[in-house]
């Protein structure tokens, strides 16, 4: 029962961060622009206007139109709610390994793809094309780097793959390898700059914000509310991976019923190192898209194709050496 | 190459697996950045990572030193961040200025499959060192491995760059792959070390003056336009 | 070797006795197909009786899965040995696919069959076909396996040359009948070599007693790569598959595509890891290369194609290909002594092959649902259909969904099995096989999500949108039994994504069988998730992840509509202002590609656009013209064609010779052979 409680935890500690992380990247990018910017609890009231605004559709948009926002918001939350936050060992977390994690996504963006294109507008066309591009690229280059993580941990369980990460594994060239690929990836994935930026609606930039141009209201709400869990969902990834300190090692640890004090400190602290790497991230990637400029789409293959070899690199390193 | 940590780092508590990540980890880097070499497409940032490919190197050899306990390897560190991170890096970037190409590095293959080549030399490089060095320590097998990788990739570099500078750049790259290979392995003289540098350094000024003596000649430092002037293809 | 657990004499069991004998009821049902040809009642008869007895057959093989051996004698064929049959648990796996997989299409056909424009030159060869594909997994001997081979590669070019008044079906016919005569070709001269080995004759009892392995075994290996590989669609051998596939009728493209391809399979893994004895070290490695080469090729081309069935044709390649990953990974497994690895990759790749079946075979039915009620396979004069027909478009989103491996449904159970495999493969120590083995992960993972790539563009050109034509604007939702086919097909996918655990332990017997080692039983875990190695290493539930995303899709729905709102306005389109008025501005199966053509296929497939500017005050339209070119035709291929004309142009003086040196052409060959006679060791 406890475990189920700490499991439903993470799930609603997800959810309930997510639009909090995106208003301090804002916050701080606006700060770094010298402007004062919106409270960090601007996307709560964003996303509570959405909600209650009746949703406009086009004419000729299908059932799946429709359909397409909850499926994106649902797969992106359960992938959200299996990567380790504040503990390790959650009772669902076998449901699903790192694989199915970044499968999950896939299928998130793969609805989100076919959206764009049922109104049948040249921009929903536009967006959705561009995305499965960059996807079909920064999917194998996940995919890599998952392999250079369970060649290391031997396990594509990412509560494993923590626990192995916490014990110390040394420095790693393969693992630093993985780290530049993931954060090529993570920046890809959830169309920060330099790779898509999420504050344009200039027709010839745009890659996500065209894609989804046609939602609104809730639907519009559950796609952006998606979108900041998927941008948690990396930064746990990288947290609970290469930052593993802190963690709670719940779980298998403590029997059912057995509700003691000691787990509890062990997840306050948990909560709190979450948190704070959390912060950091935000204000790292903060600093690192006011310092960088969007790229031209067609130089985007590039990049990602970078993230690709670093994950092939990293992965060859192990399979030559396994010690690397 | 036995990988013996000497006795005087025992002494100071350093774990032998870490003196071993650091290495590998320098060396690594190395590598990583000949990768950054061949994703750059501007002259400026080209130099720049070559800047930072010489301080890792420096790096690198220092705790080399350290490690072995070979005092004149700090000069080596020196001379490499001396010369390599800083006066080579401006002298290559007032050539460019001077020459007005710092807009683009034409590339004759792009970078994807360039990239995917780096993939397979790396590979090829590791399996014939790991190979070649089977009775050797660990640390100086693998660091050989990556040494080799980084003059290969420093050799990519300059078959796949047209432009004369970034030749010159892919060249000081291979080399400092070599001075990674000499200071792997143990005993390595510092007068080799201070002839190389130096050769290198006068091989930059010829260069240098080559490439002045192009541009005046063809208005180009593009060396595919040299193909033009070569007698009997035309 | 197999540690093959079957004693020397076998009997007949009730489960062979029932293959022969729907073999045989699907002869007569061919005769009967002549016979009902021109009449209304013979589509009834022949589908329908094809669907009764392939469905008997399919549960009798069933029944065989963990069962004994059964082994049957016919005196047929050959005189002197007549022709062995037998039906072991991998026979099983694979009747079981082809019987199955013939049912949907038997199914389908009882619709679709009823848009025929020449019934006559399907009906007879439809039976025909299956039987032949059952045929081959009973044969044991090379006798007989050779001819049911043949038997099945005829019949299916006659249903490809059915249509032969659409342009390009003869050529396509042409093609496939030469690659096919070649592929055979290829198996007979393993099996010679072989027999060779062999303890006499040619059952496969003596030619896997002699089971050579080594450089023998290896030759055999390339020969059953090329002859079965051919079948399969493997590059540079696939050439002949996205013509002729497209070409026959949906239900028989299905057939092809879904479960022919499967046969191939069954034809290599017989006689590589039955036949061939123990594997080298490095047998891995070819299959490996071809299978990773067949996945990225096979999706590019999908993606470069605008006719809604060679994407799926080019598609078929790509799955092949992950199926020959698997494969060669269990080779490479086995070569190198990790049995309990090799039973995973095989597995990977059964299990893969079967789900490909019920994909592939799904998404054919919905193509020819689609060519019923539109009459073209454009992708550009599609369109808007999800409106038109909402029963095919939600079970092909289905499919579309399970072919691009997305979680929870069945192709993603299996290649998640295959990326485990690879993720054992460190242990192997051969440096070959290390520098190989991420190399092909590397591509299998760029193979998947391409393959997504390729089936969004599939149907959101297809189904989402507006129409591009009246002929799409018209469309009406298809009869039936098609439909019921296509339901048939989905369930099953759903059923093996959700339950993958089952289908694992049904495979076992034959990979027991085959690699003389199970994989752990899967049935009994906690909750039915699968663990392939150990709890700790990886674990993945379909099950959990369905009912996850589930109740919390569901969830946010029931709180939205009750804390917020759920009014829904129709407007039009917004399109940032300027909605346009014409179905011809959106995006087209080409300028969908155009991204990843750019980015992909322009080094591989020299994939080139072009656009044609008329001057400034012309009225002439301006022209985008693209062009790609697949390799094997220019650099295998048409070169070999060149090189047979010209050879062929040379001989051709042979045929204006005097009588004198006619005889002494004969004379000179008589002698060479008595020369080699005598010199022949």
């Amino acid at each position: 029962m406890a475990q189920i409680l700490v499991q439903g935890t993470q799930m609603l500690l997800v959810l309930a961060l997510a639009p909090l992380l995106t208003g301090l990247v804002r916050k701080v990018k606006a700060r770094l622009t010298r402007r004062r910017g919106a409270s960090l609890f601007q996307p709560y009231r964003d996303l509570a206007r959405l909600l209650h605004k009746e949703a406009v559709l086009a004419h000729n948009a299908s059932w799946l139109f429709r359909a397409v926002p909850y499926l994106v918001f649902a797969a992106t939350w359960v992938a959200a709610a299996l990567v380790p936050t504040f503990a390790t060992g959650l009772i669902f977390s076998w449901t699903a390994d790192l694989i199915a994690i970044t499968a999950l996504l896939g299928a998130a963006r793969f609805f989100l793809a076919l959206a764009g294109m049922d109104v049948g507008t040249s921009f929903g066309g536009i967006g959705s094309s561009r995305e499965v591009m960059i996807s079909s690229l920064a999917e194998p280059a996940m995919i890599m780097i998952v392999f250079s993580l369970a060649l290391v941990a031997h396990s594509t369980q990412l509560s494993t793959i923590a626990g192995v990460m916490l014990a110390g594994v040394g420095v790693r060239v393969s693992l630093a390898l993985a780290l530049i690929a993931l954060l090529l990836v993570a920046v890809a994935e959830n169309g920060r700059i330099p790779v898509d930026n999420p504050a344009t609606h200039l027709e010839l930039t745009m890659v996500h914000e065209a894609m989804v141009l046609e939602y609104s209201g809730r639907h519009l709400a559950l796609i952006e509310l998606a979108g900041q869990l998927k941008l948690l969902l990396f930064l746990s990834l990288v947290a609970c991976v290469f930052v593993p300190w802190g963690l709670a090692p719940a779980g298998p640890g403590f029997a059912p019923g057995d509700f003691a004090l000691a787990p509890l400190g062990a997840f306050a602290l948990g909560m709190a190192s979450y948190a704070g790497k959390l912060a950091a991230g935000a204000v790292l990637l903060a600093v690192f898209e006011t310092s960088i400029a969007k790229m031209r789409v067609f130089r985007v293959p590039d990049f990602l194709g970078a993230a690709l070899m670093l994950g092939l690199l990293g992965t060859l390193l192990l399979f030559v050496s396994g010690i690397l | 190459m036995p990988n013996a940590i000497s006795p005087t780092l025992v002494d100071t508590a350093l774990s032998a697996s870490l003196v071993f990540d650091v290495a590998h980890m320098f060396a690594g880097g190395l590598v990583l950045i000949s990768f950054l070499m061949l994703y750059q497409d501007r002259l400026y940032a080209l130099i720049t990572v070559f800047a930072l490919q010489a301080v890792v190197l420096a790096f690198s050899v220092a705790w080399q030193a350290f490690a072995q306990d070979a005092a004149h390897l700090y000069v080596t560190a020196a001379i490499a961040l001396a010369f390599k991170a800083v006066v080579i890096p401006l002298a290559l970037r007032r050539m460019v200025a001077r020459l007005g190409i710092h807009r683009q590095v034409e590339t004759v293959v792009s970078v994807g499959p360039t990239m995917l080549a780096g993939i397979a030399l790396v590979a090829l490089s590791l399996v014939v060192m790991l190979k070649a060095t089977a009775t050797a320590g660990a640390l100086a097998r693998e660091d050989l491995a990556f040494a080799l990788s980084v003059v290969l990739l420093g050799l990519l570099m300059m078959v796949t760059r047209r432009n004369a500078v970034s030749q010159v750049v892919g060249f000081m790259s291979l080399e400092n792959g070599l001075i990674l290979a000499a200071t792997g392995a143990k005993g390595m003289p510092l007068v080799v070390e201070i002839s190389v540098a130096f050769s290198v350094l006068i091989a930059l000024i010829v260069i240098g003056i080559f490439l002045f003596r192009i541009r005046e000649r063809f208005d180009t430092v593009d060396v595919d336009a040299l193909d033009r002037f070569r007698g009997g293809r035309w | 070797m197999v540690p093959s657990a079957l004693p020397p004499e076998l009997a007949a069991t009730p489960q062979m006795l029932g293959a022969v004998a729907a073999v045989a009821a699907l002869l007569v049902l061919s005769a009967a197909g002549i016979i009902f040809a021109r009449r209304p009642s013979g589509r009834a008869v022949v589908y329908g009786g094809s669907l009764g007895v392939t469905l008997l057959a399919g549960l009798s093989a069933a029944t065989a899965f963990g069962g004994p051996a059964g082994a049957l004698v016919l005196p047929l064929g050959l005189p002197w040995s007549g022709a062995h049959l037998r039906l072991d648990s991998l026979s099983a796996v694979f009747l079981l696919l082809v019987n199955l997989g013939a049912a949907a299409a038997s199914l389908y056909g009882l619709g679709y069959g009823r848009h025929d424009p020449a019934p006559g030159r399907v009906l007879p060869f439809f039976p025909a076909f299956i039987a032949g594909m059952s045929l081959v997994p009973l044969a044991d001997d090379a006798y007989s396996f050779l001819l049911a081979w043949e038997f099945m590669s005829l019949a299916s070019w006659a249903l490809v040359v059915s249509h032969d008044a659409e342009p390009g079906n003869v050529r396509a016919g042409l093609v496939y009948l030469v690659m096919a005569a070649f592929g055979t070709l290829a198996l007979m001269l393993a099996f010679g070599l072989l027999a060779e080995h062999g303890t006499g004759g040619f059952t496969f009892d003596a030619l896997r007693a002699g089971g050579p392995g080594g450089w023998a075994g290896a030759v055999v290996l390339t020969l059953a790569l090329v002859g079965a590989g051919s079948k399969a669609g493997l590059v540079p051998l696939h050439v002949w598959l996205p013509l002729a596939h497209p070409a026959a009728p949906s239900h028989v493209s299905a057939l092809m595509s879904g479960v022919m391809t499967k046969v191939a399979v069954y034809g290599f893994i017989r006689i590589v890891f039955d036949l061939a004895g123990p594997p080298a070290w490095w047998w891995g490695i070819p299959v490996l290369a071809a299978g990773g080469t067949a996945a990225v090729v096979g999706v590019l081309q999908a993606l470069l194609q605008g006719d809604t069935k060679r994407v799926l044709a080019f598609s078929t390649i790509e799955n092949i290909g992950l199926v020959f990953v698997g494969l060669g990974l269990a080779l490479a497994f086995r070569g190198n002594g990790f049995a309990a690895a090799a039973s995973l990759a095989f597995t990977a790749a059964l299990f893969h092959a079967l789900n490909h079946a019920a994909m592939k075979s799904l998404l054919f039915f919905g193509a020819g649902a689609v060519l019923t009620a539109t009459g073209t396979r454009q992708m550009d004069r599609l369109g808007g259909l999800i409106h038109r027909m909402p029963a095919t478009a939600a079970l092909m989103l289905v499919g579309c969904a399970a072919i691009s491996a997305l979680p929870p449904l069945n192709g993603f159970a299996s290649e998640w099995l295959i990326f485990q495999a690879i993720l054992l493969s460190p242990e192997l120590p051969a440096w070959g096989l290390k520098l190989l083995v991420p190399a092909v992960g590397a591509l299998m993972a760029l193979a998947a999500a391409l393959a997504a790539a390729c089936f969004v563009r599939l149907y959101g050109i297809v189904f989402l949108g507006r129409p591009r034509s009246d002929a799409a604007a018209g469309a009406r939702e298809v009869d039936g039994f098609s439909r019921a086919a296509m339901v048939a097909l989905a369930l099953a996918c759903g059923f093996a994504g959700l339950f993958p655990g089952f289908v694992i332990d049904a495979l076992q017997p034959a990979v027991g069988a085959v690699m003389g080692e199970r994989m752990p039983p899967q049935g009994s875990v906690a909750w039915l998730s699968i663990i392939p190695v150990a709890e700790s290493r990886s674990s993945y539930n379909g099950l959990l992840v369905c009912v996850f995303i589930a109740v919390s899709a569901l969830a946010a729905a029931a709180a939205i509509h009750r804390f917020a709102t759920r009014a829904v306005r129709r407007a039009p389109p917004w399109d940032c202002g300027f909605p346009d008025a014409d179905p011809v501005t959106q995006y087209s199966a080409g300028s969908f590609a155009q991204p990843i053509r750019r980015v992909f296929a322009r080094s591989l497939f020299a994939a080139r656009e072009r656009v044609e500017m008329p001057p400034p005050g012309s009225l002439a339209p301006a022209r985008l013209t693209l062009s790609a070119r697949d390799p094997a035709w220019t650099f295998l291929y048409l070169p070999l064609a060149a090189a047979v004309d010209a050879v062929a142009g040379r001989a051709n003086a042979l045929q204006f010779l005097t009588i004198r040196q006619y005889l002494a052409l004969v004379f000179g060959a008589l002698v060479l052979l008595l020369l080699v006679l005598a010199l022949w060791s």
